[in-house]
Parts: structure tokens; C-alpha cells; sequence
């Protein structure tokens, strides 16, 4: 290859791109094959929990999603995955808000890792407005009840004139398409920083 | 299941028995989290724990 056409020698971006990305995250750093000895704990395990649920809530989601509010409310197979979907969110929140306890008593955001805890602080938000629009996407007495009391809240927080929880559409538009897609990105961004860090130490074997 | 939920009352606190339940049992998990211990070997204290 001659100099005039080495794209090093022209200073491309995807070279440049490539190196950055080589240098942040390298192979051995997504997949590693082996942890550190204070990673066998329990308390480590609580994220993986959150991640497992959440898989199961998006393919028993996608399944409700293809056939419709008619077939999860009246089939014994489309009720079978609705209580999935929906005992999967419970036990996405219970070891989410775990993992939460055993990041904040751990100080998870030590040694460079502020940004792996804000993308924590922001899929919880995420998540708790994935969850209420979930449960305004029911098409059932419960989805009413809460609608009709949240509208106040959101007409008194000043937001009720461009999100309104009495629109079906507009909440299960933001159900499944919007809320999830941000989710997932920022899932993918929290795990990605938690591979370029590491997991971090705990305190009890943090060098004085 | 249609009934409404009882709710147990101490001074401000007002909580209902499931939400009671499931906050008691949250807290367990992460007790036992702590305390038990994780199955396998003891593992190998050498080794480096990678900080970029």
C-alpha cells in the first residue's frame, strides 16, 4: 500500500476510532475469563439477577406485543405470558433496588466509576417510567383507576398537556417502543463501563 | 385478591401488609446476600484486580 492511500497517513476517523476503542475496551476486558477472588459474593450477583429478569420481561413483552390486549387478557396462553411479564418486572425492581443497596454501601462509584453510577441512577428512572406506562397499557379497570389518579398528578407536576395518561396510544407507544429503547441503551452503556473498569473492590479490601 | 390490602398504622408511618412484606423480605435477600456463602472454591486472593 502506498503512503499516499494508508489511511493512517490521512489521519482517518475510522482508524482513529478503532484505536480509541481498542485502547478503552479490549477484548480481554469485554470477556474476561477469569475475576477477581472478592467478585464470589452474592452481593455481586444481585445485577446479573436485574439483567436475567430483565430479558425475560423483553421476550415475555415482545410475545404480548405480537398478539395483542385481547389474547393476554382472555387465553390462558397470552394470561400465562402477561403474569410473566408482569412477575418478571416485580422481580426486576426487588434485585434492582438490591443491587442498589449493595452499590450505595459499597460506594460503587469509587476509583473512576461515577459515570457506571449515574447510567445506574438513570435506567432506575427509565425503568420506573417504563413500569407506570406499563401498567396504563393493561386495557383493565386497574390501568383506569391508575389513569384517572395520575392525570392529576401529572396536570399539577405541569407536564399533563404533552403526556397524558389517559391516552392509550401515547402510553403504549412509550411502553414499548421509546421507554425500552432507551432502556436497553443505557443497559448496554452501564455494562460496557462496568467492563472498562471493572467491578469495584469492596471497602473492606481497599488499601489504606 | 379484590379485597383492599390491611395497612398497618404507627404514628406518620402507614404501610400496607404486602408493601410491609416485601420491603421485610428485600432486606433478608440482602442480609443473606451478604452472609452466605457463594458456592465453588475459595478462590485464588493473587489475583490482580484490573483499575484503568
Amino acid at each position: 500500500m502506498s503512503a499516499a492511500i494508508d489511511p493512517e497517513a490521512r489521519g482517518s476517523w475510522t482508524l482513529a476510532l478503532r484505536r480509541y476503542l481498542l485502547r478503552r475496551l479490549p477484548p480481554e476486558h469485554l470477556l474476561p475469563e477469569r475475576q477477581p477472588a472478592f467478585v464470589r459474593s452474592w452481593t455481586y450477583v444481585l445485577g446479573a439477577i436485574t439483567l436475567a429478569s430483565l430479558v425475560w420481561v423483553v421476550i415475555s413483552g415482545a410475545v404480548c406485543a405480537f398478539f395483542g390486549p385481547q389474547w393476554w387478557h382472555v387465553s390462558p396462553q397470552g394470561r400465562f405470558f402477561n403474569s410473566l411479564h408482569f412477575w418478571g418486572t416485580q422481580v426486576f425492581f426487588v434485585f434492582m433496588v438490591l443491587h442498589l443497596w449493595a452499590q450505595f454501601f459499597g460506594a460503587g462509584w469509587r476509583d473512576g466509576r461515577a459515570l457506571t453510577w449515574v447510567t445506574g441512577v438513570l435506567l432506575f428512572v427509565l425503568s420506573i417510567g417504563t413500569a407506570f406506562t406499563g401498567y396504563l397499557s393493561q386495557e383493565n379497570f386497574d390501568s383506569q383507576w391508575i389513569g384517572v389518579n395520575a392525570k392529576d398528578a401529572m396536570n399539577g407536576a405541569g407536564i399533563g398537556a404533552f403526556f397524558n395518561v389517559l391516552n392509550f396510544g401515547q402510553m403504549y407507544g412509550l411502553h414499548v417502543l421509546l421507554l425500552p429503547g432507551g432502556l436497553l441503551l443505557f443497559v448496554a452503556v452501564h455494562l460496557l463501563l462496568v467492563r472498562m473498569r471493572g467491578v469495584v473492590r469492596p471497602l473492606s479490601e481497599t488499601p489504606r | 385478591m379484590d379485597n383492599p390490602a390491611t395497612y398497618l398504622h404507627w404514628g406518620f408511618i402507614l404501610i400496607s401488609v404486602p408493601n410491609a412484606a416485601l420491603i421485610l423480605g428485600m432486606i433478608v435477600l440482602f442480609v443473606l446476600a451478604l452472609l452466605a456463602p457463594f458456592p465453588g472454591h475459595s478462590g485464588d486472593r493473587s489475583e490482580e484486580h484490573r483499575e484503568r
